[in-house]
């Protein structure tokens, strides 16, 4: 019998008090696509990363192809045919594709040329189209990641391993992948793939490893199960997976955009001449590939973006229609009109990485209370809630929220936009990075808040979640409206296609 | 008219030597990622320790003073002073994962001070100025090249008059250079002052590069605190002479933007605006507003560089930042 291409055996790893992986036995075969799925939190990140060198288990031992290894760095482990595809891409912004390739490669003499041919060559060979001598900063999403694929192939590693790749990729650049992987798959390499898209798990996987709180439950071949069953296991209970969609009740305008256009700070275009309504009891989604506007637009309503030209006007429940183009940012909250905005990095934009939930939840609240003190009950009384309410998974609420994992840090930012009660909700990525569960709590929030009269902004990158949860879509495509559409009746290849083509001009 | 052009730039390159040294150190530390603002003190304890050097050597040796010899005391003994006290910074930073800010600008101070305790401690010994005696004070103010080559018209004071430090720190930031752009050296060294936990993904070590930079950088430019003592103030002690040249070498590695062969202009221009006030005095422009210039230009490409937003341009991204592999 052939050896396995990876197994793992009673691997532990402890982070201080926090147990992230305990006594883990799995393994994956050549030629094989296996789906690592797990809640947030649940350890499977931390598992690859031992695999890939940057972390060290505590106890257990790792099998490469049958022989015992033990994996200090990254460099053992591409010594050991294993490469990692970062979900926070690692490649040099100022170096080109062939450059990044050279990295940490010493055998041979140092010639750029030929490290170009080669990669020329891998791309022939798999289907990718990359130009060698380009900057990292001038690519896509879906270029980097190509690159970061090049980067392993280039090694020769015969074990792949994908950490959250289609996150920030369009439909069609996801079926380019896969259709990459499936090549790479016959050519015997072993692929895992960490993902929580589970259409992705049962349409890529040949089996599925399920890691729940940081113990492996089971692997199950793709053929034989169901998503129900699948988030069963990663749950632990059963859940509910539809998004329960009401229709509209007495739709009313409450943001009315009309031609906003914005620039950003080097003076380049971001928004041109947008225009949409956003309806009180309704749920409006977002789609765009990342950078498309987005941020601006949300940014722009908020106040925190300088607007060239148009206007948006607010009307408030019962109260008479007010220009919201012109006011601060603070004017803007008094009125009703939340945002939360969940970045890249989710600690850039919205919480105080230092400082504990309770005062995160503060600094919505910071120009209340009597006399020159701030008010601490209130702060800590939502804390509580959101952590009771959301789960959070801190060991207490004054724990700093820059050292909880990443779903975590945006359970507690989310939680604190929707516990303001606005009468427009703006949320951007709130569920990025976040397992099935937390992601279905967001959800029903967006739902009751819609349900409630709250005009809902949902700027989302699934394209599954987006077509259950909202009413009507906008798309947006370089800072353009390429279409609005009726999420009830609309296609995902039709929002795809939007995403890449403004007015018939196509991009690439 | 025309001598005083020559003899303008002719000194401009003679001042600008030491910032020459200074700044390549300093480029080279901070394209691994450290910011070591400590060169001021490390020019001091390079100042310090090379004329020690030499003044010991001198007074061991006598009249039988070999002028290699002295030249090579003076460099490995401001080399080293200046390895140990960037190893110092390294540890802390690198290591220990301080401040680089504050760890820098303590290194300043400590720097300042032994370099003032060892510099005044010789000169009270002695009674007097510390001073070389004066056949081994040519060796280091004298040009390398034959008398024949110098007094070429023109060209000969120009590009052959110098001492041979001028010669050396420009090797050095040509060599530097070379091996940034051409070698595989070079390009993990400028991934890891990038972006370290790119670079230790793809297997370089990075606390041995920030080390080696680092340590090696703060050597270079201590070298540059020996060779203002040994050419431009004439091998003597003295405790204000240097004071701001390692923060004019600070502010020239912006100017350069990171790159070593702007760092041989930038010196010569720096050089020659830092000695303006007195070669071409301006009657109603105060020698004080005249001293600042520099730094005027530094903010001024700062600016410039800023607005550009040119991605080659920026310092490296990953720049004062401590790097810790399982940060989460």
């Amino acid at each position: 019998m052939e050896n396995h291409a990876i197994e793992f055996r009673g691997i532990t790893k402890r982070f201080g008090s926090v147990t992230a992986n305990n006594n883990v036995d799995l393994y994956v075969d050549k030629g094989t696509i296996m789906s690592l799925l797990g809640e947030n939190g649940s350890g499977k990140t931390t598992l690859m990363n031992m695999l890939a060198g940057i972390y060290m288990p505590d106890e257990g031992q790792i099998y490469v192809d049958g022989k015992p290894v033990s994996i200090l760095s990254p460099k053992d482990a591409f010594d050991n045919g294993v490469g990692m595809i970062h979900q926070h891409f690692k490649l040099i912004d100022v170096f080109t594709a062939a450059e990044n390739v050279a990295l940490g490669i010493n055998e041979g003499k140092y010639d750029l040329k030929d490290v170009a041919a080669k990669v020329t060559e891998i791309c022939n060979k798999y289907g990718f189209d990359i130009d060698p001598a380009k900057k990292i900063y001038d690519m896509s999403v879906s270029e980097k990641q190509t690159v970061e694929i090049i980067k392993v192939l280039y090694r020769g590693a015969n074990t792949l391993i994908l950490d959250e790749p289609t996150a920030v990729l369009t439909p069609q650049e996801t079926s380019k992948l896969f259709s990459i992987m499936k090549t790479m798959k016959e050519d015997g390499k072993a692929i895992i793939i960490i993902t929580h898209k589970l259409n992705e798990v049962m349409e890529i996987s040949d089996v599925v490893a399920v890691l729940r709180k940081g113990e492996h439950i089971a692997t199950v071949k793709t053929s034989e199960t169901n998503p129900q069953q699948l988030t069963e296991m990663m749950v632990g209970r059963a859940v509910e997976l539809d998004i329960a969609r009401k229709d509209p009740v007495n739709p009313v305008p409450r943001l009315t955009i009309s031609n906003l256009t914005c620039r950003n700070s080097d003076g380049v275009v971001k928004l041109n001449n947008v225009s949409f309504v956003a309806n009180g009891g309704e749920i409006l989604g977002i789609a765009g590939i990342a950078g498309s506007g987005q941020k601006e637009l949300l940014e722009a309503v908020a106040g925190l973006n300088k607007i060239d030209s148009g206007s948006i006007i607010y009307t408030p429940e019962g109260k008479e229609p007010a220009e919201l183009v012109g006011l601060s940012p603070m004017k803007i909250k008094e009125a009703g009109v939340a945002l939360a905005f969940v970045p890249e990095d989710r600690l850039g934009m919205g919480l105080v990485g230092g400082m504990g939930m309770t005062g995160n939840m503060m600094l919505r609240s910071w120009n209340k209370g009597k006399g020159p003190f701030i008010d601490r009950k209130g702060p800590e009384k939502l804390a509580a809630d959101v952590f009771e309410f959301l789960e959070v998974k801190t060991p207490h609420i004054d724990y700093p929220v820059r050292k909880l994992s990443g779903g975590n840090v945006q359970k507690v930012l989310v939680g604190r936009e929707i516990a303001t009660s606005p009468s427009v909700l703006m949320s951007a990525y709130a569920v990025r990075g976040l397992d099935i569960n937390t992601s279905y709590v967001i959800y029903d929030l967006m739902c009751e808040q819609k349900e409630k009269g709250t005009a809902v902004v949902f700027v989302g990158e699934d394209l599954d979640v987006l077509l259950q949860l909202c009413d009507r879509i906008l798309v947006l495509c370089g800072g353009e409206v390429s279409g609005i559409v009726d999420a009830r009746t609309t296609t995902k290849e039709e929002i795809g296609l939007l995403m890449t083509s403004v007015g018939g001009k196509e991009e690439n | 008219m025309n001598i005083n052009i020559i003899a303008l730039i002719r000194a401009a390159v003679l001042n600008g030597t030491p910032l020459l040294f200074g700044t390549s150190g300093e480029i080279l530390t901070e394209k691994s990622g450290s910011l070591n603002l400590g060169v001021e003190g490390l020019m001091y304890m390079g100042g310090a320790f090379g004329l020690m050097g030499v003044f010991y050597y001198d007074r061991a040796a006598g009249a039988g003073a070999n002028a290699f010899v002295a030249i090579m005391i003076a460099i490995l003994c401001s080399l080293l002073a200046g390895m140990a006290g960037s190893l110092i910074f390294s540890f802390l930073t690198i290591t220990l994962r301080a401040n680089q800010n504050v760890t820098g600008l303590a290194l300043t101070i400590f720097g300042t001070g032994l370099g003032q305790f060892v510099g005044e401690q010789m000169r009270i010994k002695v009674g007097g100025n510390v001073a070389i005696s004066n056949g081994l004070k040519v060796v280091f103010a004298d040009g390398v090249f034959p008398k024949a080559m110098q007094e070429i018209p023109v060209i000969g004071p120009l590009l052959f008059s110098y001492n041979i430090f001028v010669y050396i720190g420009i090797v050095i930031a040509a060599v530097m250079a070379y091996i940034m752009a051409k070698t595989r050296k070079g390009l993990y060294l400028k991934a890891v002052g990038e972006s370290p936990s790119t670079a230790d993904a793809a297997g370089i070590n990075v606390t041995r590069y920030k080390y080696f930079a680092t340590v090696l950088g703060g050597g270079i430019s201590a070298v540059g605190g020996m060779v203002y003592t040994m050419t431009i103030a004439g091998t003597v002690w003295n405790h204000t002479g240097l004071a701001g040249e390692g923060w004019i070498a600070v502010a020239l590695v912006i100017f350069c933007l990171w790159k070593p062969l702007n760092a041989i202009w930038g010196s010569i221009l720096f050089g020659g605006l830092m000695i303006m006030y007195i070669r071409v005095p301006i009657a109603f422009i105060p020698s004080q507003i005249y001293k600042i210039i520099p730094y005027i230009v530094t903010a001024v490409v700062l600016v410039i560089v800023s607005l550009r937003q040119k991605k080659e341009d920026q310092p490296p991204a990953s720049l004062g930042l401590p790097y810790f592999r399982e940060e989460r």
